[in-house]
Parts: structure tokens; sequence; C-alpha cells
């Protein structure tokens, strides 16, 4: 009995989520009338404007990994070494963007760096485009630094960079050599989530009007019958790609644990 | 003759350099997530000339900006409550309901994608199977003959919102929630049963009253988020529903309010609903783990 009711209510909860994933992809095959065929595709792989937006959206995310390896390792590996006293504010700071809605941050970046002001970010391309990467960098700090964090407690950050200072290296070459291959597992985790989250954003990209993928679909949206949902499933296709990565990495890592 | 030694060398201070190491990541923070969300608290309360007011505060108490609010909190209260029973319901079936274990895996990973499939492709999903052609409604409307439209369902209304939302709401419930009945241990339930007690009387008595604080709290993040979800309303509904998201959008894209500074009051009171529901989330999260862990 018990049993039975576990499975009527996963059942009942998965036809729930799976009954829009089919709709959707149903919808991306059925352009041509009365056949399925992935004419969609076809059509959103030729536009250029997709072609654009899309690999503007994947170098954000790849900028927005590297700036944000480039910051949180260092910091939550410093952190934890010298200021451990800090932690907890640190911590608590990194939760913030899960706090504050993005469209108020941005709303605040586009009173706070617009022409007029004392930094004119959004009065050029690339100062734009840097505003975005910070903005994309700031929304996936939570996922960022938590997963670093974690990846540092599981080694001796202490002996290790003692250990590594006494003979005889440098700062960059403890974090470049020791730290960075020993939470390298907690780092891609990092990026998979910010890979992710990049690709599918809208609304930092739409009010800085960068053309990036998540406002071109939306636009598609607002404009065409069946290429928003081919791009759509491709958008779920990247999400599911990120996630199962994040597993394949964490389960190749623990089986590495398990025969030392 | 006595001979004073000579004092020790005093030791030479170092001077703390340590937090020269966090001066990137502080200046950061400061830059791109305080300064701003800074700029809009303290505009909501100044006129145009920069001098203090409460004007901007008191004009959003007008019916159109009030309905938006009510309305945004509605759909967050009605898609964050049923998306944590309905998440909770499925982690318990999957925790507690004596399923295979290879269950776990593959529901958990899934969740997570799900919890992170928000945004423009979920109001897609959505309407290529609830809107008005979509996979669902034409299947009702051919095979029984129920007319959602007719019946009064719309995919770009309360009701269409919030079925949305739930999509990344009970994904989010099963993830934070698993753990803790995980945590439930099973002498409880034999202590219970020692004592007579039925199933019913386990479950409102000793677990629920346990996994409360934390059910509670999970509810108060999904209420957050549902708060400041923009792009998945956005893509659904256009600008055909208001609520609070949307009209701050088009004000930030154009000023629809006619005066910046009521821009920012509004921004500041979504800041304030999210800020309070994370707290109450906190508070309650401390208080279950008096008793989980």
């Amino acid at each position: 009995m018990k049993r039975a009711a576990a499975w009527s209510i996963l059942l009942v909860g998965m036809i729930y989520f799976i009954l829009p994933l089919v709709g959707m992809v149903e919808f991306s095959l059925s352009m041509k009338r009365g056949i399925y065929s992935f004419e969609a595709y076809r059509v959103v792989f030729a536009d250029p404007q997709f072609r654009q937006t899309f690999s503007y959206s994947v170098m954000m995310a790849v900028l927005t990994i590297l700036f944000g390896v480039l910051l949180v390792v260092p910091t939550a590996f410093w952190v934890r070494l010298k200021l451990p006293g800090l932690r907890p504010y640190v911590e608590f700071v990194t939760l913030l963007p899960l706090v504050i809605p993005a469209i108020v941050v941005v709303f605040g970046y586009i009173r706070l760096y617009n022409t007029s002001s004392w930094l004119p970010m959004t009065g050029s391309v690339t100062g734009t485009n840097l505003l975005l990467l910070f903005g994309y960098s700031m929304l996936s700090l939570p996922y960022m630094y938590r997963a670093i964090d974690t990846g540092l407690r599981t080694i001796d950050v202490a002996t290790l960079t003692e250990a590594a200072q006494s003979l005889g290296a440098g700062w960059f070459t403890i974090l470049a050599k020791i730290i960075m291959p020993n939470v390298l597992v907690a780092v891609l985790s990092g990026a998979f989530v910010t890979f992710a989250i990049v690709m599918g954003e809208f609304t930092l990209a739409a009010l800085l009007d960068r053309p990036a993928f998540g406002p071109y679909l939306q636009l598609m949206g607002a404009n065409k019958a069946y290429e928003p949902f081919a791009l759509s499933t491709i958008a779920f296709i990247i999400t599911w790609a990120c996630m199962g990565l994040i597993q394949l990495v964490t389960r190749l890592t623990k089986h590495d644990k398990a025969a030392r | 003759m006595t001979e004073h030694p000579p004092p020790p060398p005093r030791p030479r201070r170092r001077l703390n350099l340590a937090w020269i190491g966090i001066l990137p990541f502080a200046a950061f923070v400061a830059l791109f997530l305080i300064a701003p969300t800074m700029k809009i608290v303290i505009g909501a309360f100044q006129r145009a000339d920069g001098s203090f007011t409460l004007e901007n505060i008191f004009g959003l108490f007008t019916p159109t900006i009030l309905s938006s609010y009510w309305v945004s909190i509605k759909i967050s209260l009605a898609s964050s409550a049923l998306g944590s029973l309905i998440g909770f319901l499925m982690a318990a079936a999957m925790v507690l309901g004596g399923l295979p274990r290879f269950i776990r895996s593959p529901l958990l990973t899934f969740s997570g994608v799900a919890s992170n499939f928000a945004g423009v492709p979920l109001a897609f999903a959505f309407l290529a199977t609830l809107g008005p052609l979509g996979l669902v409604t034409m299947w009702l409307r051919t095979e029984f003959g129920i007319n959602l439209r007719a019946m009064g369902f719309n995919i770009l209304s309360f009701w269409g919102l919030t079925i949305t939302y739930i999509f990344f709401q009970i994904p989010l419930m099963i993830l934070i929630i698993t753990p803790a009945l995980d945590g439930l241990k099973r002498e409880w339930r034999e202590a219970a049963q020692c004592l007579g007690a039925s199933a019913t009387q386990y479950w409102t008595q000793v677990a629920l009253p346990i996994l409360a604080p934390n059910i509670l709290g999970t509810f108060a993040l999904l209420f957050a988020n549902a708060f400041g979800a923009v792009a998945t309303a956005i893509a659904l509904t256009g600008s055909s529903l208001n609520i609070v998201p949307i009209m701050l959008f088009a004000q930030i894209r154009g000023d629809v309010l006619g005066n910046p500074h009521l821009g920012y009051a509004m921004a500041f009171g979504m800041i304030l609903v999210t800020a309070l529901a994370n707290v109450l989330y906190i508070v309650l999260r401390m208080r279950s783990e008096r008793w989980l862990k």
C-alpha cells in the first residue's frame, strides 16, 4: 500500500515534469505540416543572428568562468589560510546575489555606470560587455564560491602551503601548481553551473542591451512560431549537459579517491 | 655590582598585511554588488535633486503598483506552497516510500537540471504544452472534448504562471528537503511505535514538528525565488500581466512610471520582500539544525 502510494506520487510528479518537455520537443519538430522534421532546427542554425548571439553567450560564459576562477580561488584560499575569522562574512556576501534580485542589481549598474557617471561603462560597447561580464560573475558567485570553498575543505591548505613554501615556491606557484590541481573538480563543477546560468540568462543581457542568447530567444518567441521551441530544446540540452558533466566529474574523482 | 642584562631586542612587529589578499574580491563585491544595490536603496529615499524624502515610498501606494505587488505576492505564495507540498511528497516518497535505491540518483540529478531550467526556455516549454495550441490543450480537446480556454484557463494568467513556476520550485524543494528527510532517525519512529503511536500520530506529532522549520524555511526561499523571477514571466506573458518584475523591467527600459525615483522605490520594495523571505529562511534553517544533525 505504502509503496503503491509512493510510486503513484512519483509518477504523477514525473508526468508533470515530462509533459512540458515533450510538448516543447514535439512543437520544435512539427514545422512541416503533418510530419516530424528537423526543419525548425535547420532554420535556426541557418539564422546568422542565432550564430552571433549563441557564440556571444558562449564567449561570455567562458570569460565569466575565467574571471570567476581567478577571483574566487585566490580569495577562498587566502581566507582559509590567513583570515579564517572573516570566513562567515565572506560567505554571507557571496550568498547575497541569491537574495537581491538580479533585476535590481542591473538597475543599479545602469544608474551607477551610465555615461554621465564617474565610471561611464555603459558608454562604450567594450565597457558594457565588461559590465555584463561582471554582472554574470556576480550571479554565479554563490555557486562558484560554494563549490570552491567545499573543495578547499577537503585538502589541508595550511600544510600544503607550508610545504610548498619551504621548497621555495612563491604565491603564484602555490596557487597554480598546488591549490588549483587539488580543487580542480570543485572548480569544474562551479564552471559548469556558471556556463548553464550564463547561456540562459535574460534579464542582465536584455537590460544592458547586449546581443546574447537569452534576449534573442525571447525576441524569437514574440515573432516566430516553431523556432523558439527548437531554441528552447537546445537550451534545455545545454543545461542537462552541464549538470551531467558535474555528476560525471564528481563521480570520477570519487573513484579516484577510493583507489588511494 | 650587578650588571643589568641588556634588554632583549623587542620582537619586530610585523605589520599584518593579510587583508591585502582579499582586496580584489572586496573591490569587486563593493563595485558590482553592494554599491549598485545601495544606489537603488538610497535613491528610493531621494528626490531628483538629492534631498531626502519619503514621497517615493508613499508613491508606491497607487492602485496599479499595489495590485502588481499583490499579484506578485499571490503568485509567489501559490507557487511556493504548491511547490513545497509536491516537492515534499515526492522527496518523502523517494526517501521513505520503500522504493528501490536506483530511483534516487536520477531524480536528484533531474532536480538539479529542472531547478536550473528556468527563464525564457521554460516559458516556451509550457506554452507548447498548455498554450492555446499546446500538446495537453489539444489532447484534452480532441480526446475528451474539454476546452480549457472555455473553462477560463489561460497560460498567460495567474494560474498559468503559477503552474509554470512550480517547474523550478518542486525540484528546489526536493533538493533541500531530501537531506532533512534522510536525517529523520529510525529510532524516533521505533520509539513512537513502542509507545503505541500510529503512523499518523508519528507523522503529526514527531516527524512533521521536527521537519517544520525546514519545510517553512524552504517555503520562504521558494517564495523569494518566485518573487524575483523575471525572465519566465516576461517570456510567457509579455506585458499582459501586471506583476512587479515585469513592471520594474518596463520601468528600467522606458521609465513608464514617469519618475525614475519611483522606480528606485519599486526596486527597493522588491529587495525588502526577498530579503525578509531570506531572513526567515536563515532563522528557520538554524532552528532546524537543532534536531537534524
